[in-house]
């Protein structure tokens, strides 16, 4: 006995349907916005296509520090020149930052600022003479409303879901509208080799101090990650280690405290709650997420 | 057809000189690159066939996957763990500790000049030859 037009339909549409269901369930479980998410492994659909169809298969690793908004407390009144300088170092050291005499080509991740450039809307001149002397530690602030992420041609300039405002040097095309954009000057352009390699690829002169860390080539802009690769260690921030440390040393509050600003419990916002916070420049609407205690 | 003899020993002069590269360097190929594979490490994140064909899509893969969507983790097809990244798992002192012997014997075979190590730092490699001592 053959099957009939009409019976082979239904078997299709009945087998059909069943399969369907599972992955149709697990759909509905979740909002629409997390399949997506799910389906796409963190990317976005054009870099999914980038990649033709090698589906990421990456994962967190278990260690890592996470969180919805990462932020930075400077307590200024805590900094000395001392640890100022421990912070820069560090930081510029573990992310071969280049010593650069010429202030030209510079390179700065993080480094130490009088009051009145680093808070200029709050200058008066009659301030105290002590919040003068202090150096305040500044660096990027990972703004909420980054106008470097908005005007980056390549999207080489991006924020992660976590607040960390991220280069992506393999974007970079060294157009340098973010340094445009960047109302706090975080940004250095690479003017010139940082480290000059020789034609067999071995440096010449001085080697980047850090042979885990990459450098970086002519023509990219750079600034402060907020440690994105120690915060994937399950790492604080380099230089919140080196100020906590010294402060725990002299006795004093820490003057660097690095956490979530979503976490009512964390760190940051105990201290905020303690303690009268300001930002800088916040008639510019950039939402930074760096405080300063002062 | 004018000129015929004119015509055809141009057009034999032409075809030699156009075949000129072909039957000049002919057996004159050089050797295939040999790559030396780590010493100590014997299991490679993706097969062999895999890595020799596909291993630019996965570095590509792993570079997106680690800056910008933070999952640094990659679980190979027999379930290990590893750390995305070029410059402290792939060459790292186990595995392919020197450039020189793995990655540069293809690239420059083939004369492909990838732009990874103008940022990456290559591990350290001893100078095959110690220049004689002054005394």
């Amino acid at each position: 006995m053959g099957v009939n037009r009409r019976k082979f339909l239904k078997i299709a549409g009945i087998s059909t349907l069943g399969a369907a269901a599972v992955p149709a369930a697990n759909a509905l479980a979740m909002n629409p916005i997390e399949w997506l998410d799910k389906q796409l492994g963190g990317f976005t659909p054009s870099e999914i296509l980038l990649h033709m169809g090698h589906k990421p298969t990456g994962l967190k690793s278990r260690e890592a520090l996470t969180a919805k908004r990462w932020a930075m407390v400077v307590n200024v009144r805590q900094l000395d020149e001392e640890i100022a300088e421990a912070c820069r170092e560090i930081c510029h050291k573990i992310h071969n930052v280049p010593h650069i005499k010429n202030p030209k080509h510079e390179i700065k991740w993080i480094w130490a600022e009088h009051y009145e450039h680093a808070l200029p809307g709050q200058y008066h001149e009659h301030i105290d003479e002590n919040l003068k002397k202090l150096p305040f530690l500044v660096m990027c602030n990972h703004c909420f409303n980054a106008p470097c992420c908005r005007v980056c041609p390549t999207k080489a300039t991006f924020k992660r879901k976590d607040g960390i405002v991220l280069m992506d040097m393999h974007r970079c095309i060294g157009c340098r509208f973010c340094m445009a954009a960047c109302p706090f000057g975080a940004r250095s352009f690479n003017w010139i080799v940082p480290w000059p390699r020789a034609e067999d690829g071995k440096f010449e002169g001085k080697e980047p101090p850090s042979p885990e860390f990459p450098t970086r080539s002519k023509g990219v802009v750079e600034k402060c990650n907020f440690c994105a690769e120690r915060l994937a260690k399950g790492q604080i921030p380099a230089c919140v280690e080196a100020a906590q440390e010294l402060c725990k040393k002299k006795g004093r509050e820490p003057a660097l405290v690095f956490g979530d600003l979503e976490d009512p419990d964390s760190e940051v916002r105990q201290v905020l709650r303690s303690h009268y916070a300001i930002r800088r420049k916040p008639e510019l609407g950039s939402k930074p997420n760096v405080y300063y205690i002062v | 057809m004018y000129d015929g003899g004119k015509i055809i020993v141009g057009i034999i002069i032409g075809l030699v000189l156009l075949t000129f590269p072909i039957w000049y360097t002919h057996g004159m190929a050089p050797k295939r690159p040999e790559v030396k594979l780590p010493e100590k490490e014997k299991q490679c994140v993706q097969s062999k066939e895999y890595m020799k064909t596909k291993h630019m899509q996965l570095l590509d893969l792993w570079r997106d996957s680690v800056v910008r969507v933070a999952q640094r983790s990659y679980v190979a097809p027999n379930g290990t763990k590893y750390d995305m990244s070029l410059q402290n798992t792939c060459m790292s002192a186990e595995c392919h500790a020197k450039k020189t012997e793995f990655c540069d014997r293809c690239h420059d075979y083939t004369g492909v000049v990838p732009y990874c190590w103008d940022c990456h730092i290559p591990p350290k490699e001893e100078p095959k030859e110690k220049p004689e001592e002054m005394h």
